[in-house]
This record gives structure tokens, sequence and C-alpha cells, in this order.
């Protein structure tokens, strides 16, 4: 119920609302409830509705800690 | 999509579950069991979807608990969508997961069955056009959910509002978290020594919404995401804490969860809403753990506008769903389950929604 993914922002309409991407496929997403919305941000969508925009600073990161991981994992032992 | 794929990188799960392997051990050499509560239904399903359960050592349990809105959702309310559907002649728009949860005696895919007039939306602002393009027939939207799920429902007003629509309003079922975590950590029958906390409904309520209750129930508590890496980095952190006798918050989900949250939304909900008791299918009255909304908005409130009551109400008496939601049993320890409870002729509430804890269950652990 709670889940939702990041989307990225592919077109701001004057209507207020967001178009956003997903696996190449656009979904329109009401974005009143994020201020300062920019093209290209990702925000975190539920039942048609942005609630976070997504901190590609902080995901980054984090991601950068998981390749490493993997990376020490396959070089110290066989999958 | 490298912000989802890369979080369900599986060398680095296997790294992560060798850490928490190694942490167990230390746990088991102090004779300390880890129960860890995942109180999020979508961590529930997560957990079951990648077979995190069968990874983790023996001595680290994961129990889940009751963060499902629509496990939770009292038989009466649904009674009440019911009468609302067949007796009052109104439209019900809802989130599809609700069409099987049993009433007292039916639910809203027999009403519609039987000619009841229900839409599945995906989103509540589909409600909102359908009541647009049907300005002679009169809406209501399902208002359940927790806090994540609030704010996209209660724009429902802000939107009919701006269309001068007043055709539309809402049954709210609305449940708050925090009270939940109270309740659970003052019921002497939960017996969980740390908690792994909401992803999304934390993006809105923010982290500092912990802090007083992490502080007064001394119980280790991480915020992860629902991707398989947040989970174990968020199981791992957990033991960590256990291991070295520490009790903090630690937000592992930083690329969403602010310390403050959604402000926007946060606003939002309190212009609308405001706090009241809310009854807990299986569990019971929570104080204040529910949102109802205020008097101002009584024109919207679809339990006032047609006089309705989404109190009382009689589950079937054998579902233990009550005790699966607080972690007390498991679900295979309910005599009807995967017997006369299935997905497809559920008995109780968590077998219907797939992020209930008997329906993860019954579809990747049996
Ligand atoms: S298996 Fe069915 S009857 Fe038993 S607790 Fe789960 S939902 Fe209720």
């Amino acid at each position: 119920m709670c889940l939702a993914v990041p989307m990225k922002v592919m077109e701001l309409k004057a209507d207020g609302t967001g178009v956003c991407e997903l696996e190449n496929i656009r979904y329109d997403v009401d974005i009143s409830l994020i201020e300062n919305v920019q093209l290209e941000d990702f925000l975190i969508v539920h039942a048609g509705f942005a609630i976070e925009k997504l901190d590609v600073a902080e995901a980054n990161q984090r991601l950068q800690l998981f390749k490493e991981l993997a990376e020490t994992y396959s070089d110290g032992q066989l999958d | 999509m490298k912000y989802i794929d890369g979080f369900r990188n599986h060398l680095a799960a296997k790294a992560i579950t060798k850490d928490i392997h190694e942490l167990a051990s230390k746990l088991s050499e102090k004779n300390i069991e880890a129960r860890i509560m995942e109180v999020c239904g979508s961590h529930t399903m997560s957990i079951a979807r990648y077979g995190i359960r069968q990874i983790l050592p023996k001595n680290v349990r994961l129990i889940s608990g009751p963060g499902c809105p629509v496990c939770v959702t009292d038989a009466a309310y649904i009674d009440a969508a019911i009468i609302l559907a067949e007796e009052r002649a109104v439209h019900i728009a809802t989130f599809g997961d609700m069409l099987k949860v049993p009433g007292s005696s039916r639910t809203l895919a027999d009403a519609r069955g039987a000619g009841g007039n229900i839409h599945v939306c995906y989103s509540p602002l589909d409600a909102v056009k359908l009541a647009k393009e049907n300005p002679l027939e009169q809406f209501v939207f399902l208002g359940i959910g927790f806090e994540t799920t609030v704010p996209p429902v209660i724009s429902i007003i802000k939107k009919a509002k701006a269309e001068k629509l007043t055709n539309i309003s809402i049954l709210t079922a609305f449940k708050l978290v925090p009270p939940a975590l109270e309740a659970l950590a003052q019921d002497k029958d939960v017996a969980v020594n740390a908690f792994l906390l909401p992803a999304h409904v934390s993006a809105i309520i923010g982290a500092e919404a912990y802090t007083d209750f992490v502080k007064r129930h001394n119980i280790s508590s991480v915020i992860a995401g629902f991707e398989p890496l947040d989970i174990l980095l968020g199981i791992k952190g957990l033991l960590q804490q256990l291991v070295q006798g520490k009790v903090e918050l630690v937000n592992q989900y930083t690329r969403v969860v602010k310390n403050q949250g959604n402000r926007v939304a946060l606003n939002l909900m309190d212009t609308y809403l405001k706090p009241s008791d809310a009854s807990w299918r299986g569990i019971g009255t929570i104080p204040q753990s529910g949102l109802i909304l205020r008097d101002e908005y009584a024109d919207y409130d679809a339990s006032k506008k047609y006089n309705v009551s989404t109190q009382g109400g009689t589950p079937d008496k054998r579902c233990r769903c009550g005790d699966v939601l607080r972690g007390i049993i498991f679900p295979d320890e309910c005599p009807l389950f995967n017997k006369e409870c299935t997905p497809l002729f559920p008995i109780g509430p968590c077998m219907v929604s797939s992020e209930g804890s008997c329906a993860a269950y019954y579809k990747y652990s049996r």
C-alpha cells in the first residue's frame, strides 16, 4: 500500500502537474505536495502523487557503497 | 533504472548477509535472539518476495506488524461502504485491494456483483474525474491508508473545491503509525527488541517523529527503504545495535526521508484533518491513532453526509489476524491458513492485500 517508486520528471505542465517516466512509460503525476520541482528531478510517486524528492547525491553514495561491497565480495570468494 | 536495480544487486546482498551472520553469532554467544518487527506491509511483501527470511540466521526473527492499511480496516467500515453502494445508491471509488476485504457477511466485490457501482482507482484523482464527468451521481472515495496515502486522498477536497464539485466525499478510516508503535511497545504479548520502521510513512512524517518513542521505550529502530538491500542494511544496523547494547534511531533511507518530513503534506493534513481514536481490525481501539475530517469539512465527510456508522461489525471470529498483526503467531499457525483461507477465498483481511502477512506467506513462503 505504501509502495512508491522513483520516477524522472520529463515535463512540467502549466496546470501544475508533471509527466514522469519509469522504464520508458510516462505517467501524469500530481506534484502539488513537492516544492521546487525541476525537470529531470526524481520523484517518489505513490497513488498518482509525488510524495517526496529523491536525493540523488544520497542515492549515489549508497550505490557506490553497494558497488564496493559487491566487488569485495566477488574478489574474496566464488559466487 | 539504476535507482531501483542498484538496490537489488545480489553480490552486495551476499556481502551484507555475511555481516548479518557474523553479528548474529555474536548475539548467540550472548544468548540474545533478535526479534525485529517490520511494521510496514510493504516491507513484509518485499521480505517475502526476495526470500529474506530464509537467508537469515536462526536467531534473527522477522515479525510482521500491523502496517497493512487494508488488513486493519474494520468489518464495520466495509459494511458501511456496502450500505452506501446498495441502499444510498452512491458510487464507491476505491483502491482495488479493498474489494475482497470481508465485511460482516459480504465484500465490496459481492456488492459489485449484485449491481453496486464500485470503481477501482489507481489515484484518488481518478475519483474526482469520475465525479466531474457524472455530475448527477454521488461519489464516495474510500479513504483508507497510513500517512503515505492520506495526503493524496485528501487532495480530493482541494480539487473538488477548485472544480466546485459537490458530489464527492470521503469515508475516512485513516490510520497513524506512531500511535500504533506506542500500542505495540506497551503490549506485553508483543515481544520484540527492534523495529524496522516504514519507508514512505517516514517520508511524510520525518525521522524526528520517532525520536521520543525510541528514547521512551528504549528500543533499537532503523528507518529502511523497501528494496532488498535497504532491508538487509536495516537488519544489519539493528543487529549492530543489539550486539553493542546500544539504542538509537537510525535513518538508513536518507535518499528519501528527511528529518522533518514533507512539510507541504503535513500542512495539508493539518488543514483538513484532526486526530481521533481509531479501531484497528483484530487489535482494537488505539487512542488518537486515526484522522478524521475537521467539522468545517463535514460536506466532504461521507459518514456525516449519509449518516452511516463505521463502528461495530462482526468479523469472522476464527480469523487470527489480530494475533498475526501483533507478531504473536506466524500466519501458518492460524488453523484456517491455506485451508479455508486462501487469497482466492480469504476469511480475514490479512489474506487479501498482497501486503497482508498471510497473503505474503501464502505466496512466497509455503
Ligand atoms: S490465515 Fe486467514 S483466517 Fe487465518 S489469520 Fe490469516 S487472514 Fe485470518
